[in-house]
């Protein structure tokens, strides 16, 4: 029944952002494989007019007034950072050079 | 004067009340015996005596100023290590947040802090509280102090373990599918997961935020009270806190009275599946409850059948997204391929590296259930589920003003024995996860010792939303029916950890 073939698997971590080598990918799509089946069982227990619920107490609007309230100093806010620089997160190119 | 490290929370507390014993001495007695111990249990992953100990002298200049913060004044605590603390580093038992010491504390720990409640160090977990054992934990697995060859349950294991193992008097846990519940089951603890949003979980490290909530670990139910009652309340910071109190839980317990109660035992986890030993231990509560006057009833909830598969739907779906915070970029690990890499390929390899094997499971199937095509049939019917459950469990409360079922199927099982079996592993929350997905409370009191293998075995105390008073009152009941049996509570019997 299931579909969780090892190219879907390298797929999903590229989404992911998780390198995986060949191995862990044909691993992978034999557990995932494993507890998808066992998941699906979802689909017998519900019919259409059943609500889906997202959050088990229900809350709506959660407003606060609008003040300026203490919060991180930039300094805080990079200090766990890989690497920063001119109070600014660093990060490598987004787009490849060539 | 009894033996400080194996008092409870409350002995501890009227010690220092009443000058018997000073902050200090006490926070001394646990870090002396974390120090000799913990190479042992691994329940502490970090642990700063000095710090510790200069909180403990603010609580005891405090006192002798005369100001009592609170009914715990004094008595030291472990913090599990998915909460920040901004004088400790705060892994969340993963690599990738290795060394990171955050810019902020979580709520729960300012309250602590507010409370004068020094905290003793931070404890293990699987890695982002994803396991039901503490071996997905990056810096290895805690140990059960009943039996060092096996798991304190998770993924709170190494509040469990330093509570059972007297390590710490009282613990701060999370509880996501059960990792408060089944840990105090497995090492004979209580373990309480308030109703959801009545903790804030500002500065917890989110798993799945739609069942996620922070609870105490103890050696009694008194004592998970009095610390509920500390760390509960609105906060501003947490859009899902509850606005309105739950009262005092401390007072639930002091008045509770079996008289009137009504309790429902869950068919459907009541009887397939269970070790027989856990079940022999869940009879004897049920005959215990009726013995003392409690109307116990059958009661059906159908849904339940479908909870596990509901939960490793929404979880991972939940968990893949939160879980796309670390990315190399504002805290934590970067790792960089050789070369010119463009961040994506920084982001990939520094995934790679930092997360473990459940994590990157996890959030590869919650990318495949939230998947577009897919998302209808696995995430949409999952939260589907979750209705039902709740519906369920609204029928069942109409009947009852509790519900009991073995807190987990089976006694700690051997390291080892399921970490290469993931649904297997799964199936160890089968009875605490529609506590979750319903955002009820649940608790796990410990209800004996399985016959075959000498182990505790707990019994888990559901109540109706906004209703944890009810849970406390079922729970102290359920707690002194066996405390009139053992003359003590069941951690009394862990070996000594010192020869062993």
């Amino acid at each position: 029944m299931s579909e969780i073939t090892p190219d879907l698997v390298r797929h999903l971590a590229s989404l992911a952002r998780i390198l995986v080598t060949d191995e862990e990918v044909d691993q992978l799509a034999g557990e995932l494989a494993v507890i998808v089946d066992s998941v699906a069982m979802v689909n017998q227990a519900v019919s259409g007019d059943v609500v889906a619920t997202s959050h088990p107490i229900p809350m709506v609007n959660v407003y606060r007034e609008d003040v300026i309230l203490p919060s991180l100093t930039q300094e805080q806010a990079l200090s766990g950072a890989p690497e920063s620089a001119d109070g600014r997160f660093k990060v490598n190119a987004i787009l490849d050079e060539d | 004067m009894t033996d400080i490290t194996s008092s409870t929370a409350a002995e501890l507390a009227t010690l220092i009340q009443t000058k018997k014993a000073s902050s200090v001495e006490i926070t001394t007695a646990f870090l002396d015996r974390m120090e000799s111990l913990n190479a042992k249990t691994n329940s502490y992953l970090h642990i700063d005596r000095s710090n510790a100990l200069e909180q403990a002298q603010r609580a005891d200049q405090q006192l002798a100023a005369g100001k009592a913060s609170s009914p715990l004044h004094g008595v030291p605590i472990a913090v599990k290590d998915n909460l920040t603390t901004t004088d400790a580093p705060t892994t969340s038992g993963s690599k990738i947040l290795e060394g990171w010491i955050p810019p902020y504390d979580a709520t729960v720990v300012t309250k602590l802090r507010q409370a004068a409640m020094p905290i003793l160090g931070k404890t293990n977990l699987d890695e982002f509280a994803m396991g039901s054992s503490t071996e997905f934990s990056a810096y290895g697995p805690s140990k059960n102090p009943w039996d060092l060859d096996r798991i304190p349950g998770g993924s709170g294991g190494g509040s469990s373990s330093a509570v059972s193992g007297h390590l710490a008097p009282i613990a701060i846990g999370s509880d996501t599918g059960g990792s408060i519940r089944y840990p105090a089951a497995v090492t004979g603890s209580v373990g309480a997961k308030p109703t959801y949003g009545a903790v804030s979980r500002y500065g917890l490290i989110a798993l799945a935020s739609s069942l996620d909530q922070i609870g105490p670990v103890a050696n009694t139910v008194l004592d998970a009270a009095l610390l509920q009652d500390v760390i509960s309340g609105h906060d501003p910071h947490d859009s899902t806190s509850l606005p309105n109190s739950l009262g005092s839980m401390v007072t639930a317990v002091q008045a509770a009275d079996i008289k009137g109660l009504k309790v429902g035992v869950v068919k459907q986890l009541s009887s397939d599946g269970f070790q027989l030993g856990v079940k022999a231990c869940f009879d004897d509560t049920v005959a215990k409850l009726v013995k003392a006057g409690a109307e116990v009833v059958e009661v059906d909830c159908p849904s339940f059948e479908y909870a596990v598969a509901a939960y490793y739907l929404i979880l991972p779906a939940e968990a893949s997204s939160n879980l796309a915070k670390f990315d190399s970029v504002r805290f934590g690990l970067r790792s960089m391929p050789e070369g010119n890499p463009t961040i994506e390929r920084v982001m990939a390899a520094t995934r790679e590296k930092g997360f473990g094997p459940e994590v990157k499971r996890r959030i590869i199937l919650g990318t495949y259930a939230l998947s577009s095509g897919y998302y209808d049939a696995y995430y949409g019917s999952a939260q589907k589920v979750r209705t039902l459950i709740q519906q369920d469990l609204a029928a069942a409360f109409e009947k009852v003003d509790v519900l009991i079922t073995p807190t987990a199927p089976t006694t700690a099982f051997k390291i080892g024995e399921k970490v290469d079996d993931p649904l297997a592993m799964y199936l160890n929350d089968i009875a605490t996860i529609p506590a979750n997905l319903a955002g009820i409370p649940g608790m796990s009191v410990p209800n004996g010792i399985a016959s075959e293998d000498g182990l505790p075995s707990g019994v888990q105390i559901l109540a109706p939303a906004m209703q944890d008073d009810q849970m406390y009152r079922a729970a102290s009941i359920i707690e002194s029916l066996y405390h009139a049996e053992w003359g003590a509570p069941l951690i009394s019997r862990v070996p000594n950890l010192e020869v062993l």
